[in-house]
C-alpha cells in the first residue's frame, strides 16, 4: 500500500516528522518499504497562462509563446505539440533549478529570445514518462508557485503490509493506526446519501448467502465521462501509484484507497434485467476488463444479469458491461464478499487486482453504505448526473466477535506484567469494547479486524502498541537436560571433516537437476518430476549426488581447474510407484593429479585405488571397512571393469568406480573421473569398541607368494586365507601384486604377509607349517593357485 | 733429556698441524707407537742408573700422558669437524614447500550451520533433519495456513502433485517433532528449503534453521533473550537487536528480528540499504492451533519458534556479497573457507 503523507494527515495529524512517522509505522508492524518525494525538488516554477502563440520563424517544430506568469508576461520558446493558446502549464522562470544540474537561464533558441521553460510532468519528476506539457486545470491561479498549487512538498510512503492487516489497505485504516499510536485526533470524512432525483433501481438477488451477504447498488443516469477528473484527485491516485483512466474509474479507485471498499461500475444500458450474485456453473465463460477470457468453475462467485455473467465478483468486471467514454448511465456496486470465497480465485485465474487483494484479506461489512455515499457525492460533483436511491440488500447482520481475555494469560505469554489500566487504554484506543469479568475482560472486536479471533491475537495487539522493545529480554529457565549423543553413531559432521582433512572441498548444489543429464547417470531410476520447475535444467529431483558433482566438475574444468576433489551430502529422491523415497547420501568425485603440483616427486593421476582409500577411511570411521565386500558393479554410469558395489552383508551400501567413458563423452568430460556414493543411513551406525586382552606370545609372520590367473580377485584369496587360518590370523597384508617378466601371460603374482598368534601359548613351528600348507592347499584347490618358485 | 723436551715440542706442534684423523694417527704412531720415539725412550730406561730411573721414568710418562691427552682432545675436535662437514653436505633448502596433499574446505553454509548447531547444542537443543518433499498438510495446514490463505501465495511453492511439494520452510519439522516427542521440547531443524523464485537476491533453494522451545512457562521475553544471545554468539559481537511486530500464521504474537548492521554498526551502508539494520529472522510464540496440531495442550504449555536464513547469516559472517556464488561451487570460492 502506497500513500501520500499529506493525504494521511488530512485524517490524523500527529506532531511528528516524516522520519518519526516512518519509524513508528515500521515498529508497529507496518513495515515501510520506501519513502519517495512526490516530485523533484525544483523551485521557481509557477502556473503559466499561454496567452498567445506564434510559429518560430526559423524552426518548424518550435513555437514562440507569450506566457503570463502573474507578475509579468514572458516570451518563451517551446517545442511541445500540445501547447495551444489559452492553456495553463507549469512555467519555469529564469533562475529556476529544475534539477541540480539543470538551471533555467535567458537564452536564444534559433535566434528567438526565450525567458524560461514550459515543463512536462516528466521534467518535474511527477511521472516516469510524459507526452507533451503538463496541462493544468483552467482554474489554476496564474502566477501561483506550482509546488504550493499542487501541494508537492509531500512524500509517497510505501508500506509492506502483512496479510493479516487488510484493515490498513486504506487511508482510513492507516490513519486509525497512526492515531492510536500517537493518541492524535482521528478525523473521518462524513458522508450522507444524496437525495434521489430519479426513481430507478436494478433488482439484486443474493443467491450465495454466505459468500455475499451484503450488496449495495445505485443507478446514476446522465454521467458525462468526457469531463476531466480534478487534479487533486488524480494527484492522490498518482501518489498511490494508480493511473487516471476516466472519472468514474478514478472515483471508484479513490474511494477504495480512501475507505478500503473496492467498488465496481457497470454500464447500466448493457445490463439486461435483474442481477444475481451466485456461483458460476461449470462451462460458463467471461471476458474480463483486461480482455482475458476465462473459463469459470463452480468455485467462482459471479455477478450475472438475466442473460450472462457480467463480473467475477470481487476480482474484476467483464469487458462487455464496462464503462466507456460513451457511457451515460451507470450502475454502481459496493458489496461485501467473504475472504474465504475470494481467496485463491484470483490466483487460480492468473489475476491479481487491488480489489481481490482487499477482499481476500477482509473488507469491513459496515463499509458498503458509507463508500457508496462517498462515491455518489463525488460522481455527482464531477461528472454530473441524476442519482437514484441507494439500494442496500443486506441478508445478514454482521455480529462483532467476542473474545475472553485473561489478565494472567498476558503475563504468562509475554513474560511481563502489564498494568490493567494500560491494557484497557490500549485496547480501547484500538476500537475494542471491554467488559470486565472475573478473569479479565470480555472484548468485542471491531468488524474491520478480520485478523483478531483468539485471545493470543488480542495479546499481540496489546504488545504491538505497548512496544516489543519495552519487553525486557530474559534467559529462559528450563530443566537441565542434555541431548543424548550416542557413541554408536558416527555423525555426518565427522564424515565431512574426514573428507575435508583428506583434501576434499564440500559443495552444495541444487537438489533439482536437468532430467537429461540425470538420465545418463541413473537411466533406470524414476525421478520425482516438478510440476512447476524454474527451468528445464532444474526439472527433476536428483536420484544420485553424482549429477551435481559432475556438473560442478564441468563448471570448474571450464575455468581451468584440472585437479578437483569434491564431495556433497544430502537427500536423493526417487519415485517408486506411488511412493517417494528420500534418503541421505554422501558422495565424492576426484579427478586430476593425486596432489597439487609439487617439486621432487613425479605427479600421477588419481586412480580407482586413491578414491577407494578415501572410501575405506570413511568406512573405517564406523568400523565397517573390514566387514564390507566389494563386488563388481553393473552400473550405467560406471566403467564396467573399474567399479564396485559395496555390500555390508546382503545390503548394498554404496558404489565406487571410474565414470563410464561413454557417459563421460556425452558430458564432454575427457579426463578420468572417479566417483563414490554411500548411503549415510547404512554407514552411520557403529559398534562400541570392546577391549580384547593383548597376547603375550610371539607374533609369527609367514610370507607366501602365489601365482594365480589374473582374473582371480585378491579379495577372494584374502577371504579364503582368513577362513582357513581362523582365530590364529591377526593380520593379513597384501604387499605386492606383480605381472610381467617371470610370470606367464594371463597370470599374476600376489605376495601376502600372514601374521599368526595364539592367545594362550607360543605357536610351534610344526603347527605353523601345517597351517600354511593347509592355506596353500585350499588356495590351490579353490583358485588353482601355485606357490611362486 | 733434551730429546724428551724436543719430542714433546715436536709432538705437540704436529698434533696442532694434523687436519685429519689419519694424520693424527700418524703422529700417534711416530711418538707413541710400538716403535715410537717416546716409546723408545721408555725402552732405553734400562740403561739408566737406578737413582735416575724413577725420575726419568716419571718425566717420560708425564710427557707421554701429555701427548696422549692432546691427541685425544684433537681427536674429538676432528671428529666434530668431520661430522659437521658431513652434515653440511646434507643441508637442504628448508624453504621448499612440504610435499603431499593439502587440506580441503567446508562450504561456508555448512560452517555457519555448524556454528548455529553448536550454540543450540550447548543449550540442550536437539538437532533434527526432516524430509524435503513434504505434504501440503505438514507444510501448510498444520501450520495454520489453510488452502486459500494469502500467506500461501507468498510461498512460491514447487509442486509434484496437488498434495505433494518441496517444503517452503523448515517449519514442518516442528509439527513432526511435536508429534513424536512429549514436552518440554527443545529442537532446531537446519536444512534445505525451496521456493519457486530465482533472481539476484533469491535462489530457488536455500537453507533455513527452524527452532522450537516448548515448556510450561516459556514467554516472549525468553524468546528475545535466547535470540539476542544467539546473535552475539554467532557474530562474536554484542550486536544491538530489535524486534518488530510481524505476521506468520503459525505464531502469535509474531516478530521479525533485526540486528545492527554487522558492517556499519547502525550508521548505514550498502549492505543494510542505509537503514543500519539487517533483517535476520522471523519468530514468535507458537500459535495455539499449531500446538494442537502437534498434540500439545496450549493451556498447559507455551512455546516459541523462530526461523532464520542460514545463507544470509553465512554471507554476513564471511562478507560474501553475491548470493549466487554460494551454489556455483567455484573451486576458488570453496578454497576460501
Ligand atoms: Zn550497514
Amino acid at each position: 500500500m502506497k500513500f501520500s503523507e499529506k493525504w494521511l494527515r488530512e485524517w490524523t495529524n500527529p506532531a511528528i516528522s516524516t522520519t518519526e512517522l516512518v519509524e513508528q509505522l515500521t515498529m508497529a508492524g507496518l513495515e515501510v518499504d520506501s519513502v519517495e518525494q512526490v516530485a523533484n525538488s525544483f523551485n521557481h516554477v509557477v502556473v503559466g497562462h499561454v496567452i498567445d502563440i506564434k510559429p518560430h520563424p526559423n524552426a518548424d517544430k518550435l513555437k514562440v509563446c507569450r506566457v503570463d506568469v502573474g507578475s509579468e508576461v514572458l516570451q518563451i520558446v517551446c517545442g511541445a505539440n500540445n501547447v495551444t493558446q489559452g492553456v495553463k502549464v507549469p512555467a519555469a522562470l529564469c533562475g529556476a533549478e529544475i534539477s541540480p544540474d539543470f538551471k533555467i537561464k535567458p537564452s536564444k533558441l534559433r535566434g528567438e529570445d526565450s525567458f524560461g521553460m514550459l515543463c512536462s510532468a516528466k521534467e518535474l519528476g511527477l511521472q516516469e514518462q510524459s507526452d507533451g506539457l503538463l496541462l493544468l486545470p483552467n482554474d489554476a491561479p496564474t502566477g501561483k508557485l506550482l509546488r504550493e498549487y499542487m501541494q508537492l512538498d509531500d512524500v509517497c510512503i510505501e508500506v509492506d503490509l502483512t496479510p493479516n492487516r487488510g484493515d490498513c489497505l486504506s487511508i482510513a485504516g492507516l490513519a486509525r493506526e497512526v492515531a492510536v499510536l500517537n493518541r492524535s485526533d482521528y478525523m473521518p470524512i462524513q458522508t450522507s446519501a444524496s437525495p434521489a432525483v430519479i426513481d430507478e433501481l436494478i433488482d439484486i438477488q443474493l443467491s450465495a448467502e454466505t459468500a455475499c451477504p451484503h450488496y449495495v447498488s445505485l443507478v446514476i443516469n446522465g454521467v458525462d465521462l468526457m469531463t476531466a477528473t480534478p487534479l487533486w484527485l488524480t494527484e492522490k491516485l498518482r501518489r498511490s501509484g494508480i493511473r487516471s483512466i476516466d472519472p468514474i474509474v478514478d472515483i471508484t479507485n479513490y474511494v477504495m484507497l480512501e475507505l478500503g471498499q473496492p467498488m465496481h461500475a457497470f454500464d447500466k444500458d448493457k445490463i439486461s434485467g435483474a442481477l444475481t450474485v451466485r456461483f458460476a456453473q461449470q462451462g460458463e465463460r467471461l471476458t474480463l476488463l483486461n480482455m482475458q477470457e476465462i473459463q469459470l468453475t463452480e468455485n467462482d462467485l459471479v455477478i450475472a444479469d438475466a442473460q450472462k455473467v457480467i463480473a467475477l465478483a470481487g476480482i474484476m468486471g467483464g469487458a462487455e458491461t464496462a464503462v466507456t467514454s460513451q457511457t451515460q448511465n451507470i450502475l454502481l456496486e459496493s458489496a461485501h464478499f467473504t475472504p474465504e470465497v475470494i481467496a485463491g480465485r484470483a490466483r487460480y485465474h492468473g489475476l491479481s487486482t487491488d480489489s481481490s487483494h482487499r477482499f481476500e484479506r477482509g473488507v469491513d461489512m459496515h463499509l458498503q453504505q458509507v463508500a457508496i455515499e462517498r462515491a455518489q457525492m463525488l460522481i455527482l460533483q464531477i461528472t454530473g448526473g441524476q442519482s437514484g436511491q441507494i439500494n442496500p440488500v443486506l441478508l445478514k447482520e454482521n455480529q462483532p466477535r467476542q473474545i475472553n481475555l485473561r489478565h494472567n494469560r498476558i503475563a504468562r505469554l509475554l513474560g511481563v506484567v502489564l498494568d490493567k489500566t494500560e491494557i484497557e487504554d490500549i485496547l480501547t484506543r484500538l476500537g475494542m469494547i471491554l467488559t470486565p469479568d472475573e478473569m479479565g475482560w470480555q472484548v468485542t472486536v471491531p468488524t474491520n479486524r478480520f485478523d483478531i479471533s483468539i485471545e493470543e491475537d488480542l495479546i499481540e495487539e496489546l504488545v504491538r502498541i505497548y512496544g516489543y522493545d519495552r519487553i525486557e529480554a530474559t534467559t529462559p529457565m528450563f530443566t537441565l537436560s542434555v541431548q543424548p549423543q550416542s557413541e554408536r553413531k558416527i555423525t555426518l559432521r565427522r564424515f565431512k571433516q574426514l573428507l575435508v582433512d583428506r583434501d576434499y572441498h564440500e559443495i552444495i548444489t541444487y537438489s533439482f537437476v536437468a532430467a537429461k543429464t540425470q538420465a545418463l547417470i541413473t537411466p533406470n531410476i524414476e525421478p520425482c518430476v516438478l510440476l512447476n520447475p524454474i527451468s528445464e535444467e532444474l526439472g527433476v529431483m536428483r536420484t544420485s549426488l553424482w549429477t551435481g558433482l559432475l556438473q560442478t566438475y564441468l563448471y570448474n574444468k571450464n575455468r581451468q581447474q584440472q585437479r578437483l576433489r569434491l564431495f556433497e551430502s544430502g537427500l536423493i529422491f526417487s519415485q517408486v510407484g506411488e511412493e517417494i523415497l528420500q534418503s541421505p547420501n554422501l558422495a565424492g568425485l576426484i579427478s586430476g593429479d593425486i596432489s597439487p603440483a609439487q617439486w621432487g616427486e613425479p605427479l600421477r593421476s588419481v586412480d580407482f585405488f586413491d578414491i577407494k582409500a578415501d572410501v575405506e577411511a570413511i568406512l573405517a570411521l564406523s568400523g565397517l571397512h573390514q566387514k564390507v565386500s566389494y563386488l563388481t558393479a553393473k552400473h550405467e554410469a560406471l566403467h564396467p571393469g573399474q567399479s564396485a558395489e559395496i555390500f555390508y552383508g546382503d545390503e548394498s551400501i554404496g558404489l565406487i568406480g571410474a565414470l563410464h567413458p561413454s557417459v563421460a563423452q556425452k558430458l564432454t568430460i575427457k579426463a578420468p573421473v572417479f566417483l563414490f556414493e554411500l548411503n549415510l543411513t547404512a554407514i552411520m551406525p557403529t559398534e562400541l569398541p570392546k577391549f580384547a586382552t593383548l597376547s603375550k606370545y610371539p607374533l609369527i609372520r609367514r610370507d607366501i607368494a602365489l601365482v594365480v590367473n589374473a582374473a582371480v580377485s585378491a579379495g577372494d584369496i584374502q577371504q579364503c586365507i582368513a577362513e582357513v587360518a581362523g582365530e590364529l590370523l591377526v593380520d593379513l597384508q597384501l604387499f605386492d601384486v606383480y605381472q610381467g617378466k617371470g610370470i606367464l601371460q594371463g597370470d599374476k603374482s600376489l605376495a601376502l604377509g600372514i601374521y599368526l598368534q595364539h592367545h594362550d601359548r607360543t605357536l610351534q613351528d610344526e603347527e605353523v607349517n601345517e597351517l600354511i600348507q593347509r592355506i596353500v592347499d585350499a588356495l590351490a584347490q579353490k583358485f588353482d593357485a601355485k606357490l611362486r618358485e | 733429556m733434551e730429546k724428551l723436551q724436543q719430542y714433546l715440542h715436536e709432538a705437540l706442534s704436529q698434533i696442532d698441524e694434523a687436519n685429519t684423523l689419519s694424520q693424527l694417527d700418524e703422529v700417534r704412531v711416530q711418538f707413541l707407537g710400538k716403535k715410537g720415539l717416546i716409546t723408545e725412550l721408555l725402552k732405553s730406561l734400562g740403561k739408566a742408573s737406578s737413582e735416575e730411573r724413577p725420575i726419568l721414568g716419571e718425566k717420560i710418562n708425564k710427557t707421554k700422558q701429555a701427548v696422549q691427552d692432546k691427541i685425544q682432545a684433537k681427536q674429538i675436535k676432528l671428529k666434530e669437524k668431520t661430522l659437521a662437514d658431513e652434515l653440511g653436505k646434507e643441508a637442504i633448502d628448508i624453504t621448499l614447500p612440504g610435499r603431499g596433499k593439502s587440506v580441503g574446505h567446508l562450504h561456508p553454509v555448512t560452517r555457519a550451520m555448524q556454528r548455529i548447531e553448536d550454540y543450540f547444542a550447548q543449550l540442550g537443543f536437539d538437532s533434527v533433519s526432516g524430509q524435503e518433499i513434504e505434504t501440503d498438510y505438514y507444510n501448510f495446514d498444520a501450520l495454520n495456513i489453510p488452502t486459500h490463505h494469502p500467506a500461501r501465495a507468498m510461498h512460491d511453492t514447487f509442486y509434484f502433485d496437488e498434495k505433494t511439494l518441496l517444503r517452503t520452510h523448515t517449519s514442518p519439522v516442528q509439527i513432526r517433532y511435536m508429534l513424536e516427542h512429549k514436552p518440554p521440547l527443545r529442537m532446531i531443524a537446519p536444512g534445505r528449503v525451496y521456493r519457486c523464485d530465482s533472481d539476484l537476491t533469491h535462489t530457488p533453494m536455500f537453507h533455513q534453521v527452524e527452532g522450537l522451545l516448548i515448556d510450561e512457562h516459556t514467554t516472549f521475553a525468553d524468546l528475545k533473550g535466547i535470540l539476542k544471545n544467539f546473535m552475539a554468539y554467532f557474530f562474536e559481537e554484542d550486536l544491538a537487536i530489535r524486534f518488530r511486530p510481524s505476521y506468520f500464521p503459525f505464531t502469535e504474537p509474531s516478530a521479525e528480528a533485526d540486528i545492527a548492521c554487522v558492517k556499519c554498526h547502525g550508521k548505514g551502508c550498502r549492505i543494510c540499504k542505509n537503514s543500519g539494520w539487517l533483517e535476520v529472522l522471523g519468530c514468535g510464540m507458537v500459535h495455539p492451533n499449531v500446538l494442537k496440531a502437534g498434540g500439545i495442550d496450549p493451556e498447559r504449555y507455551s512455546g516459541f519458534a523462530f526461523g532464520a536464513g542460514i545463507d544470509r547469516l553465512a554471507m554476513l559472517r564471511y562478507e560474501i556479497d553475491d548470493l549466487r556464488v554460494l551454489f556455483e561451487n567455484d573451486d576458488r570460492f570453496l578454497q576460501q573457507f
